[in-house]
């Protein structure tokens, strides 16, 4: 029983990892290719993670695996955000298919300043700090 | 069991070609940093793989460090490419 979960585990994961590679081969643009490798491949791994829970079954090797897990878990997003928003900077093209670009009336390129829409008289007015320049 | 393990073990291989793949590829440098971020989750996953093979857990505390090695890259990749890397457009 436990041989056939941990068979279909390894199998499973190794196929969501096979995706994830696909994915990155065949989207179209670098937003799309994160969706791919992001969320299949951390899928694909934290399977393979617990099948290594099940196969070893003592404390210290399952807390590992779990610990693995959870990492991948907590910094898989927090890279993708961070790699994503270094490619808009840079100015990757989104594809050519793309319905909504929120960003695009709202961030200036040059200045890196971005809208968010209260902008009205009074929140134009400058607000002085302690650690402004005279 | 033997049999799953060379299956997945093959069919990971085929992702690491179709990740080199992109990092030849790549028209950017984020799409190649994206295919680095993948090559150490696959990384990780055959680490697994091959501990269940060898039966030897030592091995987890490897796939540990990939782990982390893997976000500080793209951590550091990310500031490299805000701060001073060449534009594309």
């Amino acid at each position: 029983m436990i041989e056939m979960l941990k068979g279909s585990l390894i199998l499973v994961g190794a196929i969501f990892m096979f995706l994830a590679a696909l994915g990155l081969v065949r989207l179209p643009d670098l937003l799309t290719r994160m969706h791919a490798t992001t969320k299949a491949a951390t899928l694909g791994a934290s399977l393979i993670m617990l099948a290594v829970a099940l196969h070893f079954g003592e404390v210290a090797v399952v807390a590992r695996a779990l610990g693995v897990i959870l990492f991948i878990m907590m910094t898989a997003p927090v890279a993708a955000h961070v790699i994503g928003r270094a490619g808009y900077f840079v100015g990757s093209r989104l594809w050519h298919g793309t319905v909504k670009d929120e960003l695009r009336p709202n961030y200036d390129p040059l200045t890196h300043e971005l809208k968010s829409g209260l902008e009205t008289e009074a929140n134009a007015v400058h607000q002085p700090r302690e650690n402004d320049p005279k | 069991m033997s049999i799953v393990i060379l299956a997945s073990l093959v069919l990971m291989t085929l992702a690491l070609c179709l990740a080199f793949v992109r990092l030849y590829l790549g028209p950017s440098l984020p799409d190649r940093v994206v295919a680095l971020e993948l090559f150490s989750s696959m990384i990780v996953g055959i680490i697994g793989v091959v501990a269940i093979a060898t039966d030897v857990p030592s091995l987890l505390d490897v796939a540990i460090v990939m782990a982390l090695m893997a976000f500080m890259a793209a951590i550091g990749f990310a500031r490299f490419l805000e701060r001073g890397g060449p534009r594309d457009d």
